[in-house]
Order: structure tokens, then C-alpha cells, then sequence
């Protein structure tokens, strides 16, 4: 080359070859083809349909029916409320369920001949309760449990019908926890009990953590189900937010309320389901195994 | 060019899809027809009138679970409205709706519906309803022991738990009247509503007065009526129901007002309601 | 001469039909450092287990320091707070930062507070060449980084006995040396270890006993001078046939 380029070895930047830069305008000109196709049938797909959807002769009706703004305002403030009753249900629920389901897994966990009655229950109780069906166990524990009249037992619909729910869940959530728990390697409690650490401590300090760690996406599963399981109290007299918009749609004999409820929960459950998407995509807490090496552009 | 030719197969798809998404024909949902006599009425099967009504039904309005029986006030009403409008007996069909059925828009399974529908201005907007067949007002029984059972005023039960059924006046009348500081707790059907009661899951419940004299005989264990709640402006008024703009709504409610006027209506009420002289009225 | 450090007594190990170590017996002076040496399923991983009492054995006593560890009586977890051990795969815990792995057991088992735990673990990280990963996740660091970690965090607990299983045999060849490195530092600081290993020019380095196991006894035991270079038995050349140098 120049005999300029002996002095300070100063870096020449790549740039693409001519042959590249041909394969980079194919790509490109392939790559808006594919975008234009995709927009052009999306929007004639949706065409079809709304017109499909407003054209039919009972549209006016069926517009009326559920999708009227008038009712739909004037629905709003008791749907809302009642979806504060599932809300309050839910957070509740899921507090004492975790924790009811953490000591059934742990009972279910336990070695030992000793703790054979415990495990024997753990394990009885989980099987008739996810066998049972939710609403069994609504209908039994809510109007039998009253029924019994002993001295202290709530009539409260709602604490009777979130016992039901903390009854149900926490047998389905117990697996869940079990199955994590089961999970976590065990070179991992060798390792713990080799340091000396006692069977207690190894759980609490290496297998739990690890274990709640990596359950967390079906876990959050599980909220998401029961977000919409809490109304089910209503059967027993509460007033959620399904029951409420049941209530608005006899008043008006109009099913909007039911449309305004069904927007109500699902704005309710997105934030829920994106987080969960999230913390599945980061791969939890143990580090990112995600984004595999060496894996080149597929065509 | 490829893309051309993709376009344009999607825009012959679409119209042809269009095309088939043509209006189906609707039966008698446009316009008012003008009524014919005797039969010849615009009905969904021809020469058969089809009454709707929920299953189960409940006495005094329904007996034994089943209107063909032509026993209780509403099978005995919608007999004698079927007569007046050309219909015999074995002219008349049932079927079985829910509430949410006889709201619902689009092709009805009924012509008319008979179910203790109470008439209101919001629900006039979307349905149609004859004239009121029975004026009735809301009534609240409970059973011995409970906290209710003593009540004598409004005032009484404002601490007591109520439970009245989904979809019927007896929620709002109850909530106008009394006031009550707890959530008046709401059921499914009225045998839910009962067995809240007698299992305790609440004090008393608010039905219409027929069905709380009814129960309160024959139902309730040690079942107590504790008094009727005032009616307020407007009392609640029972009207049958039909689709809305259908072309059977006048002579319907020509047949009403006609069983009205000639006494029918108060003969069947003495036949099927209890006398409510034993209910006093709540203040 | 006083008694050995570790004293093992003709201790047996089954595991279902399939005997894993038959009569087996080996003593341990203070400061000594012994090799096991052996093809897989010879009992080498077996023995350290026993010792460390993650497996009980089915006949035969182990005794350490004049107590007899295999003694259904003796409190478990007392024992293996004083030894430490070292495995194959590291098993570092994933959710605990690097310092956090070795500060646990001083705070959990030797009933350290918080703070001196922390102290001693950063001081323990700075010995193997660490402390500036202390803040860093385990998956963050290299195989060999990993090994070493794990060996500090046997260390932290000033055990009477290592035991090391393998350490180098899951690290790529350019990480080997590092832990080798490390573990030649232990020896000359005193510790006594029992290590099972396959790197046959380490152990001719650093070993003071080597011990050939052969389907669970000890087949061959000497200096690693005589064991490794002039080995009496046939069995142990066939096996060092496959080492080369």
C-alpha cells in the first residue's frame, strides 16, 4: 500500500464488501415484503370481520344488548365494587394458601418413621381436596358448616367462601411446592449437610430459597386462577364482581354490566400474566440460562 | 409479480366471505304485523303459542314443577290469556327459560314469557311487557330463633342479615326500605335463598308476599313471616314478557287488561294466592 | 507416636447386592496428606462419604481424634462441622452470593454473628486468590473459580480433616492448575487431607500416602515414590498404564 501506512499502525475500520452489501438489500427488500403482506392481510382479515360482525341484521340489537354506554356507566360503581370484595379475596386467600401449602409440602417431605402419621395426613388431605371440586367444597363448607350451629363458626359469605378457597387451593399449591422442592439437586443438600448444617437448617437456608425460586411461573399461574375463582363466593350470598354485573343486567335487562365485568378482570389479570411472562423470560433467580451460545441467525 | 397475485387472492377471499355471511331471515322481528284473529297470530310455530317460564318454578305460581298443569296463578293466568287471544289448551307449549334467556337479544325460544317479571322503565327499554297481571309487594320471613324473628319495625331489621334471590325486585325494595348495615346477601334461586335461611348463613329473606305466605305455611320448619315492606310509589308489578317490538306485545296486553276487567284476574288470585290479611305491613 | 488423626476399621459398604467397600481399613496421621487412587467404582468417592458421614457404613468403626464417629450416638452434625468437604461439581448454593456460600456455616454452624461470619468469609476469599469476586454470583465465575470458592468454603470452618472428591476432574485443563496450586499451598500450611484423584503428577508431588483401591479394598499402599513409579502389584501397573507420565 502507501508507504504513509508504515508510520503508527492505525487501525483501518471494516466495511462491507460489495457482495454483502448485495445480500444486505435482498434481506432488506425480502424483509419489507413479508412486513407489507403480514399489515395487508391483518387489515383485511379485521375488514372482514367487523363488517361481517355489523352487517348481520341482529347487530343493532345485539349492540344494544352489550355494548350500551348508558348501562354500561351506570353499572360501573357496584361492578367495581365488587371487584374490590374479589381483589380483597384473592390477596387474602393467597397469603394464608402459601402458607398452608409450604407446610404440607414440608410435611409431605419429611423421612423418617416417625413422622409417618403427619405425611400420611399431608398426603390424604392433599388428595380429597384436589379431588374435590371447587364448588363442592364451596357448597358443603358454606351452607353445611352454618348448618352445624356450633358456637364460633363465622356465617360470614365471604370468610366461609375464602375458607373454601384456602381449602381447595392450598392442596394444588402444596404440589407445586413439593415438586420444587423435589427439584433442587441433591448434591446441593449433601454440600450443606457436609458444612455441618442440621437437617432444619439445610431446608430453610439452601433448599427452600432455591426451591420457591424456581416454582414462582406456576405459581403465579395459580393467582392468576384464583383471581377468578374468589368470585366464586358468591354462590353463598357475597357480592363480587360477576354477581354484581348478574344484578345490574336484571335491573336493565341488558348484558352490558356482564361486558364491563369481564373488561374490569381482564385489565385486573394482564399486569399479573406480563410479570409472570417476564420472570419466566429471566429464568428466575438462577441465573440466566438463556440465549444460547453459538446459535447463528436462523433462516 | 408474487406479492401482486397473494393480494389479490386475500381480496377474493374477503368478498367471497362477505358474501356468505348473508343476513339469515329473521322471523316476525321487524315491524308490527297487524294482528289476526283467532290463531292466526304471528307466532313461532304456527297455530302454538309458546310460553316460557323457569324450571324449577315455585308455588303459589307454578305447582308440582309443571305449568301444563294449569294449576297456580301463573299457569292459570297464562291459560286464560291464551284462551283470549284464540288458543286452547292443548294449543299452549311450555318451555324453559332462564332470566338471562328471556333478556338475551336475538331469535326467543317463547312468544311469551310468564315468570314474575317485574315491570320497570330500564328493563321497558329492552324488553316488552304487558300490563301487570298481579301488583304484589315484597315480604320478609324468617324462622323461629333467629334474630329476625321478633322484629316488628323496619328499624328492627336493619341490623339483621337478609338474603333475597338474583334478578328479582325484592333485592332493591329491600335495600330502599330497610337500609340494612350489612350487605344484603344475594342467591342463585330461591331454594338457595332458603337454605341460607335455614342453615344461618342468613337471619331472613325478602321474597314477593305470595311466595313468602306460601313458604311460611308450607315450606318452612317453624317459618315466620314477619311482616310486608311498604310498597312504596309504585308498587311491584308482574307483567308477562315478550321480545321487544314483537307484533304479539298489544294483543297480549289487550288480553290482560280484558281477564282484568271482567274479574278473571281476581278470581284466580282468591283461587291460587293466600289471603294477605295476615301480613302486616313493616313500618 | 501419636494415634493417627483418622482411623478406619475394616468398614464395609453395600449398596443392595453390590459392595462397594470390603474391609477396608486406612489410617490418617495429623498433617499428612493421603491419595486414593482407582478406576470409577472402586469405592474412592464411597470412602470419603463414609467418612464425612453422608453414608452409614454397614460394618467396621471410623474414628477421628480418638472419638468413634460411627457411633449412632454421636451428633452428626458436630462431626462434619469438623471436616471439610470438597466435590467433583462444586455444588456452590446458586442463590447466595459468593460470600454468602462461605459465610453460611460459620454463621449457622459455629454460631457466628453476622458481621465476624462475613469478616472470616472475605478473609478466607482473599487466601485463595477471590476476594474480588465476594460480591459476584456463583454462575458468574469460572470452573476453576468455582472449585476454589468451594474450597474456601470447607476452609472457613478450620477443619481438623479435608476431604477432597475428585476437585479438579470437572474444570477444563487451563483451570486444573489453579486448584492445584491452592491445594499444594494447604499442604504446606499443615492440613490434612485425604483426597480421591486422577492428576497422578500431582499426587506424586504432594502426597505423603498413596493408596490403590481396587473393588473396595486397598489393593496398594506406600509412598507415592514406590506406588506410582514401581508399583508391586499388577493390577496397580495395568491401572497406571492408562496415565501417562
Amino acid at each position: 500500500m502507501s508507504a504513509g501506512s508504515a508510520d503508527g499502525a492505525r487501525a483501518t475500520a471494516w466495511a462491507p464488501s460489495a457482495r454483502q452489501v448485495e445480500r444486505d438489500s435482498y434481506r432488506r427488500g425480502r424483509a419489507r415484503r413479508s412486513v407489507l403482506i403480514a399489515v395487508v392481510s391483518t387489515v383485511a382479515v379485521a375488514a372482514v370481520a367487523v363488517l361481517a360482525l355489523v352487517s348481520s341484521p341482529g347487530w343493532p340489537r345485539v349492540r344494544k344488548s352489550f355494548l350500551d354506554p348508558h348501562v354500561a356507566w351506570e353499572s360501573l360503581p357496584r361492578v367495581l365494587e365488587g371487584l374490590w370484595l374479589n381483589v380483597r379475596v384473592m390477596v387474602v386467600c393467597a397469603v394464608i394458601i402459601v402458607v398452608l401449602a409450604m407446610l404440607l409440602a414440608l410435611a409431605r417431605t419429611l423421612r423418617g418413621p416417625a413422622f409417618f402419621p403427619l405425611r400420611a395426613l399431608a398426603t390424604g388431605y392433599v388428595d380429597v381436596f384436589r379431588g374435590l371440586p371447587l364448588i363442592l367444597v364451596l357448597l358443603l363448607v358454606g351452607f353445611g358448616l352454618p348448618g352445624l350451629r356450633l358456637q364460633g363458626i363465622p356465617t360470614s359469605a365471604v370468610v366461609l367462601g375464602g375458607v373454601a378457597l384456602v381449602l381447595t387451593y392450598s392442596a394444588y399449591v402444596a404440589e407445586v411446592f413439593r415438586a420444587g422442592i423435589e427439584s433442587v439437586h441433591p448434591s446441593q443438600i449433601a454440600s450443606a449437610r457436609s458444612l455441618g448444617l442440621t437437617r432444619g437448617q439445610t431446608l430453610r437456608h439452601v433448599v427452600l430459597p432455591q426451591a420457591v425460586r424456581r416454582v414462582i411461573p406456576p405459581l403465579l399461574n395459580d393467582l392468576v386462577s384464583l383471581s377468578k375463582d374468589s368470585g366464586l363466593i358468591s354462590i353463598l350470598g357475597a357480592i363480587d364482581a360477576v354477581r354484581a354485573a348478574q344484578l345490574k343486567t336484571a335491573e336493565y335487562a341488558n348484558f352490558t354490566p356482564y361486558v364491563v365485568a369481564g373488561v374490569l378482570f381482564v385489565l385486573l389479570t394482564i399486569p399479573l400474566t406480563r410479570f409472570t411472562d417476564a420472570l419466566a423470560k429471566r429464568g428466575g433467580w438462577l441465573g440466566s440460562q438463556s440465549g444460547l451460545a453459538g446459535a447463528g441467525a436462523m433462516r | 409479480m408474487r406479492t401482486t397475485t397473494r393480494i389479490l387472492a386475500l381480496a377474493a377471499a374477503s368478498a367471497l366471505a362477505l358474501a356468505a355471511c348473508a343476513p339469515v331471515d329473521d322471523d316476525g322481528s321487524d315491524g308490527a304485523s297487524p294482528a289476526a284473529s283467532d290463531g292466526a297470530l304471528d307466532t313461532l310455530t304456527d297455530g302454538v303459542l309458546t310460553i316460557g317460564t323457569s324450571d324449577p318454578a315455585y308455588e303459589p305460581w307454578i305447582v308440582d314443577n309443571d305449568p301444563s298443569n294449569g294449576k297456580g296463578y301463573e299457569s292459570a293466568v297464562a291459560y286464560a290469556v291464551a284462551e283470549q287471544l284464540g288458543y286452547d289448551a292443548d294449543q299452549v307449549e311450555w318451555v324453559n327459560v332462564t332470566f338471562d334467556q328471556i333478556i338475551a337479544p336475538g331469535a326467543k325460544s317463547f312468544d311469551i314469557a310468564i315468570n314474575q317479571v317485574s315491570i320497570s322503565p330500564e328493563r321497558a327499554e329492552n324488553l316488552d311487557f304487558s300490563s301487570s297481571y298481579y301488583d304484589t309487594a315484597q315480604a320478609v320471613v324468617t324462622v323461629e330463633g333467629s334474630p329476625a324473628a321478633d322484629a316488628a319495625s323496619l328499624a328492627d331489621l336493619k341490623d339483621v342479615k337478609l338474603g333475597a334471590m338474583v334478578g328479582t325486585t325484592s333485592l332493591q325494595v329491600a335495600q330502599d326500605a330497610i337500609d340494612p348495615n350489612t350487605d344484603i346477601q344475594v342467591f342463585n334461586d330461591n331454594d338457595q335463598v332458603k337454605q341460607a335461611l335455614t342453615s344461618g348463613l342468613v337471619d331472613a329473606i325478602v321474597v314477593d308476599l305470595p311466595t313468602a305466605l306460601y313458604i311460611t305455611a308450607a315450606e318452612l320448619d317453624g317459618g315466620v313471616l314477619v311482616g310486608q315492606l311498604p310498597a312504596g310509589d309504585d308498587p311491584d308489578q308482574f307483567g308477562i314478557v315478550l321480545d321487544k317490538d314483537s307484533s304479539l306485545t298489544q294483543p297480549v296486553t289487550d288480553a290482560v287488561d280484558a281477564l282484568r276487567e271482567d274479574g278473571t284476574l281476581d278470581d284466580l288470585q282468591a283461587e291460587w294466592l293466600t289471603d294477605a290479611a295476615g301480613a302486616p305491613v313493616l313500618k | 507416636m501419636s494415634a493417627p488423626l483418622l482411623q478406619i476399621d475394616r468398614v464395609r459398604k453395600a449398596f443392595g447386592d453390590h459392595v462397594v467397600l470390603d474391609d477396608l481399613s486406612l489410617d490418617v496421621r495429623e498433617h499428612q496428606v493421603v491419595v486414593l487412587i482407582g478406576s470409577s467404582g472402586s469405592g474412592k468417592s464411597t470412602l470419603l462419604r463414609c467418612i464425612n458421614l453422608l453414608e452409614e457404613v454397614d460394618d467396621g468403626a471410623i474414628t477421628m481424634a480418638g472419638q468413634e464417629i460411627t457411633d449412632p450416638r454421636v451428633d452428626a452434625n458436630q462431626v462434619r462441622s469438623r471436616i471439610g468437604m470438597v466435590f467433583q461439581s462444586y455444588n456452590l448454593f446458586p442463590h447466595l452470593r459468593v460470600l454468602d456460600n462461605v459465610a453460611l456455616a460459620p454463621r449457622l454452624v459455629h454460631k457466628m454473628d453476622k458481621t465476624e461470619a462475613r469478616e472470616r468469609a472475605a478473609a478466607m476469599l482473599d487466601r485463595v486468590g477471590l476476594g474480588a469476586k465476594a460480591r459476584s454470583f456463583p454462575d458468574e465465575l469460572s470452573g476453576g473459580q468455582q472449585q476454589r470458592v468451594a474450597i474456601a468454603r470447607a476452609l472457613v470452618g478450620q477443619p481438623a480433616l479435608m476431604l477432597l472428591d475428585e476437585v479438579t476432574s470437572a474444570l477444563d485443563p487451563e483451570l486444573v492448575g489453579e486448584v492445584l496450586a491452592l491445594l499444594e499451598e494447604l499442604k504446606g500450611e499443615g492440613t490434612t487431607m485425604v483426597l480421591a484423584t486422577h492428576e497422578m503428577s500431582f499426587a506424586r508431588h504432594v502426597a505423603d500416602q498413596v493408596c490403590f483401591l481396587h473393588q473396595g479394598r486397598i489393593l496398594e499402599q506406600g509412598p507415592p515414590d514406590q506406588v506410582l513409579v514401581e508399583p508391586r502389584e499388577q493390577r496397580t501397573r495395568d491401572f497406571l498404564r492408562r496415565f501417562t507420565g
